[in-house]
């Protein structure tokens, strides 16, 4: 349903072009859950940012169904890296935001549905300032997911978390998923995440001069058990190895 | 004192049932603290004039000031002279404010706009505000509307840069969640713009009328027939200090009263905002 045709991308600093996407092409299915992965800095935000219609592409394009996306829409909702609530909105607001132009009937049913769903129903008056960080993440995936989007895009929201919370949150965001038949691409730096998740795992490379990078897809068998996870974190570590000689340890 | 009082609150708590004594008590001490300085001074310069240590012709007892104050209100003059500085105050600062608020929020908003207006505000904020006097005086006549006018320009600047600098600090990360959620222009700046600035805003109109109380009184000093200011300048004219002195006492009081009644009122707004004053009264209510 999401297609990513050949898209590049390159950023002006100081006057020097740097290339930080070069030709992605990627078919994402309706319902798949797909992880990105790749050292810090190699484009994840920035092909997120595409998708998403905040960002454009130097070149090629981004098609949901039929549509080239020009600007962000409904139908793909976002969650970044930090929880970005205004802190001049309560939950119950901050959550509106995404559906504004409902009633307000409608807008207080969906976001009540919403907040049950996250684990926060009666979280609702809260400032954004009383909030833990876990809180605050699920009331931006709860914002995210209130529009009832097709695409649901994340860029690494569980990093900030302890693991407690964070399998937690993965639950959540899996129930959501089957509930809500979305399709979900997530960026990551956690393999256990990325491997646990998803149906399908894109290695980005950073693109390196007069070499034409090679972005692996790795497919995850199903049903998933834990005890591949090593299996695949040899086969994710190897991919990266492969194209690029950096010490791989650290990054992921 | 904080400490006594502190201890009073504790003590008090021990015998009123908590949920009255609490909050009510602590905001009590509060406020009764900001009271006890006054009262510190008025005791001082009680015993420095019952002791003729400064001469009563020079610093007149606090009586008698109380005295030349009833003495005035007894007809309604004092009411009406502090009716008269009030509306000056009211109307420059009505004005100031909303023009400030308009040009505060465009340049603001807009970088176009910004480099039109901003250079040219910001060089007149330069010019020393009694430098404006003798236009207004030339424009708008002797009488109200330049003494208006005066205030108005002490409220415009402060408001004005409060603004301008509150929207263009706005998180760019906020108006990109406005922008993935798709608000419009104005869902944009009625949900992230608005609010967001409403501190610097509130910042910016209390200095402003602080500002607009100073204003008023130099323009009142400058030629007025009415107006606390002109109570000042008679009573120098007459040798009676106790007017003066008693003058300046009611510009403190009400000055404070309109700062009070603006920052209430500004108090729902602000309640997102962490203070230590937030903070503490979240203790209390727990
Ligand atoms: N607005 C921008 N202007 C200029 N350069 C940018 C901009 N945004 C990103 N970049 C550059 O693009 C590259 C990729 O950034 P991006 O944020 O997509 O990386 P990332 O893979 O998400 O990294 P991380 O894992 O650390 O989040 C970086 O080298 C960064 O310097
Ligand atoms: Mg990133």
């Amino acid at each position: 349903m999401l297609k990513i045709h050949n898209v590049s991308k390159a950023f002006k600093n100081n006057d020097k072009s740097v290339n930080v996407l070069e030709n992605i092409n990627l078919f994402v299915e309706k319902q798949e859950i797909l992880s990105l992965v790749g050292q810090s800095g190699c484009g994840k935000s920035t092909l997120l940012r595409i998708i998403s219609g905040l960002e454009k592409a130097s070149s090629g394009h981004v098609k949901l169904y039929d549509e080239i996306i020009t600007k962000p829409s409904s139908s793909i909702a976002m969650v970044f890296q930090d929880p970005r609530l205004m802190p001049w909105l309560n939950v119950f607001d901050n959550i509106k935001l995404s559906i504004l132009n409902d009633n307000k009937e409608t807008q207080k049913f969906k976001i009540n549905n919403t907040l049950k769903k996250v684990g926060l129903e009666n979280a609702g008056d809260l400032w954004p300032r009383q909030l833990s960080g876990g809180m605050a993440q699920r009331v931006a995936i709860a914002r995210a997911l209130v529009q009832e989007p097709k695409v649901l895009l994340l860029d690494e929201p569980f990093s900030a978390l302890d693991s407690f919370t964070k399998t937690n949150l993965h639950e959540h965001v899996k129930d959501l998923w089957s509930s809500l038949k979305i399709t979900i691409v997530m960026v990551t730096h956690d393999i256990n995440e990325a491997t646990g998740m998803s149906d399908r795992i894109l290695v980005l490379q950073k693109p390196v001069k007069n070499k034409i990078s090679k972005n692996e897809i790795i497919k995850i068998n199903q049903p998933r058990s834990s005890y591949k996870n090593d299996e695949y974190n040899e086969l994710i570590k190897n991919c990266i190895f492969k194209t690029n000689n950096i010490q791989t340890a650290a990054f992921i | 004192m904080y400490l006594i009082l502190k201890n009073i609150n504790l003590k008090l708590q021990d015998k009123f049932p908590k949920y009255l004594s609490c909050n009510l008590i602590y905001q009590l001490s509060h406020n009764i603290i900001g009271i006890v300085l006054p009262i510190i001074i008025i005791i001082i310069w009680y015993l420095l004039t019952i002791t003729e240590t400064v001469r009563n012709n020079l610093l007149p007892p606090p009586q008698e000031v109380i005295d030349e104050l009833l003495n005035l209100s007894s007809d309604g003059t004092l009411f009406s002279h502090i009716l008269i500085t009030l509306s000056r105050v009211f109307y420059g600062f009505v004005f100031g404010a909303v023009v400030a608020t308009i040009l505060g929020v465009i340049t603001g908003v807009s970088p176009t706009l910004r480099s039109f207006f901003d250079p040219t505000i910001q060089a007149l904020k330069a010019v020393p505000s009694l430098a404006w006097v003798p236009l207004f005086i030339l424009w708008f006549g002797i009488f109200e509307d330049s003494k208006i006018a005066l205030i108005s320009v002490g409220v415009f600047f402060p408001i004005y840069l409060n603004l301008m600098m509150g929207i263009r600090q706005i998180d760019k990360k906020m108006i990109e969640v406005a922008h993935i959620n798709n608000l419009n222009y104005f869902q944009t700046v009625r949900w992230v713009l608005l609010p967001g600035i409403i501190p610097e805003w509130v910042t910016g109109l209390r200095s402003g009328l602080a500002l607009g109380w100073m204003f008023v009184i130099a323009a009142e000093l400058m030629g007025a027939s009415e107006g606390l200011g002109y109570l000042m300048i008679d009573g120098q004219m007459t040798g009676r200090p106790a007017l003066i002195i008693g003058a300046l006492i009611l510009f403190a009081i009400i000055g404070k009263i309109t700062d009070e009644i603006l920052y209430i009122s500004a108090k729902p707004f602000l309640k997102w905002k962490v203070s230590l004053n937030t903070m503490q009264e979240e203790e209390n209510n727990a």
